[in-house]
């Protein structure tokens, strides 16, 4: 499958990223990325989809220069993010997975200061409205939430107003609100033309935001498309599970769903107040679980049937959970 | 660009078309390096136990040193020789210790590489860091003179020059050093070791008692040391507005030294 968004902002051609000498390995180096290729355009968000240690963050951390490739190339806005200058890194913001925030600063400062090294910030109150920061503007990080952590991290990233984004895990953390905030935002951002490169292990983080997907493991692609495309791949055996659907939805957290359905019925709160209902579902399970929603007053905020999901997919190729 | 910072004036409320659409730009080298500066600074400023390391120790060994009788015979009056002494000391804890364990800690919450992926750059990050130092620096040297004046403090007038040239190269070596520490032990052990460092090298150090006090196996080596050179030298031009050229020689040769070592082995991650 070759790909060409009409404007690449990150292209990736066989990278490889060796580490070490390590002592563990008798002094040899570890290959962390034996070969990873990608393209990511102008108004898409490209995912990264794979388990812990895959080698995502690797990659994404030599497009942002702050690792240097073993080999491969890489172009960045159409220059090696390797020997960048203070130019190219003006039009990337970079949402690291630890955060990157000073636990002593308090967030409007913080930005602030961020703000100032850029030639036409994005006005910080703005940013801080947008993003709900203006709840705890004057709360020192090392005191911030999860959630609210993240938030913040995002609108360091977003203060320069890129034109590429980088975000590494971007829900890890998450309460159901900021999540639904922050993907929104990055909904918005994608409609504005900037182009979105994130990494995850959840699969319906990439299902609900990621124009094309490229699944990697091992260090190395192993599929990609979008993610229709993805769902409508051949499984690799006949598991027999034809019939086997996934029922995902969104509500407050803490509901006893299993209790309306049989017990044949697999039903996983996967996070706070998002549901995977799976099993051989019938218009009757359906019916049932309708029916519990309207007697309990609950309006799910998101709902999704599928025949497969992205967790099938990857099991199918690597022939592991990615979990 | 005019354009684009017009755009964005004109329409506060939606920063999104613009993410689109001009081109951004980084801030001048200066503004961003002089920006960085003032962050570090005032965050060190804001610190308790920076304070108490920066201002409150040194201000307390000074009168310690002004009552206690182990400076006496070797000059005028017991201040004049323990200001000197007091005045690298300060430079040490805000350039070695303080500066070291705010890296230390910046490294392990991921501040550097966040901060290296904007336009401030790794650089930049450097340079806003030597900065902080030397304007922190500025304002011990202030608030020390002051007390020593109070005290009856009297420097030889043409010691200034030279002494204010010294700080500044000890400060540049004790920078190297503790960014050399920050940049290759976990920041535990950034904090134990500059820390202790800082007891050590302040009390045998020949920092703030001259060599000819120590016990005889440390003077040799006392001489080497970034402590023995800044103290000395400092003694030399605030007592005899003399500058000691080879004390200066050392404290370039260990800011070059540690300054390679540092870019050598530097883990920003």
């Amino acid at each position: 499958m070759v790909r060409s968004p009409q404007s690449p902002v990150l292209s990736i051609s066989g990278l490889v990223k060796d580490v070490g000498p390590l002592a563990s390995l008798d002094g040899k180096m570890l290959r962390v990325v034996s070969d990873v290729s990608l393209i990511a355009g102008r108004g898409e968000v490209t995912a990264l989809l794979g388990p812990n240690g895959a080698g995502k963050t690797t990659t994404l951390e030599c497009a942002q220069g702050l690792q240097r490739r073993s080999g491969g190339t890489i172009k960045l806005l159409g220059e090696d993010p390797a020997s960048a200058g203070a130019d190219l890194r003006s039009r990337v913001g970079v949402m690291l997975q630890d955060g990157g925030l000073p636990p002593s600063a308090k967030p409007v400062p913080l930005l602030r200061h961020i703000a100032g090294l850029y030639a036409n910030p994005w006005p910080v109150e703005d940013l801080v409205e947008r993003l709900g920061i203006d709840t705890f503007s004057r709360t020192g990080v090392r005191r911030l939430s999860g959630g609210q952590k993240q938030r913040l991290a995002l609108a360091a990233a977003l203060v320069g107003r890129p034109e590429v984004l980088f975000l590494d895990e971007p829900s890890a953390g998450l309460d159901p609100q900021s999540r639904a905030l922050v993907f929104d935002l990055i909904s918005e951002l994608r409609s504005s033309g900037m182009g979105i490169i994130l990494t995850t292990h959840l699969m319906d983080d990439a299902q609900r935001l990621a124009d094309y997907v490229y699944i990697i493991d091992g260090g190395r692609n192993v599929a990609e498309g979008t993610v229709q495309q993805l769902l409508q791949r051949e499984p690799a055996v006949d598991s027999g599970a034809d019939h086997v659907r996934t029922l995902v939805f969104e509500a407050q957290p803490g509901l006893d769903v299993s209790a309306v359905l049989p017990a044949s019925i697999a039903v996983a709160e996967t996070r706070a107040g998002s549901y995977s209902v799976t099993g051989a579902l019938t218009p009757a399970h359906l019916a049932a679980l309708a029916a519990w929603w309207e007697a309990m007053g609950i309006m799910p905020a998101a709902m999704s049937l599928q025949a497969r999901s992205l967790e099938d997919v990857f099991l199918d190729i690597s022939g592991k959970d990615i979990r | 660009m005019n354009g684009t910072g017009t755009a964005a004036g004109s329409a506060p409320g939606n920063g999104l078309a613009e993410a689109a659409g001009g081109r951004q730009h980084p801030a001048s080298l200066l503004r961003r390096v002089l920006l960085q500066g003032k962050y570090e600074a005032i965050t060190m400023l804001r610190n308790g136990e920076q304070l108490i390391l920066a201002v409150v120790l040194p201000l307390l060994a000074l009168v310690g040193l002004t009552v206690t009788p182990f400076l006496d015979g070797l000059g005028p009056s017991r201040v004049n020789v323990a200001v000197p002494g007091i005045l690298a000391l300060c430079a040490m804890s805000t350039a070695f210790t303080g500066q070291g364990i705010a890296t230390g800690f910046d490294r392990r919450y991921g501040v550097l590489r966040f901060l290296s992926t904007t336009p401030l750059g790794r650089g930049g990050l450097i340079a806003g860091k030597v900065l902080s130092v030397l304007v922190v620096l500025c304002l011990q040297i202030v608030v020390v003179s002051a007390v020593a004046f109070a005290l009856g403090w009297q420097p030889v007038a043409a010691g200034w020059l030279p002494g204010l040239v010294l700080l500044v190269l000890g400060a540049a070596a004790f920078t190297s050093l503790g960014l050399l520490v920050a940049g290759t032990v976990r920041p535990e052990a950034t904090l134990a070791i500059t820390n202790l460092l800082w007891i050590l090298l302040g009390a045998m150090g020949g920092i703030v008692i001259p060599a000819d006090r120590l016990p005889a196996a440390a003077q040799s080596i006392v001489h080497f040391l970034p402590s023995g050179a800044l103290g000395e030298s400092l003694r030399d031009a605030f007592l005899h507005g003399a500058l000691n050229g080879g004390a200066a020689l050392i404290l370039v040769l260990w800011t070059a030294i540690a300054g390679a070592a540092a870019i050598r082995w530097f883990k920003w991650n």
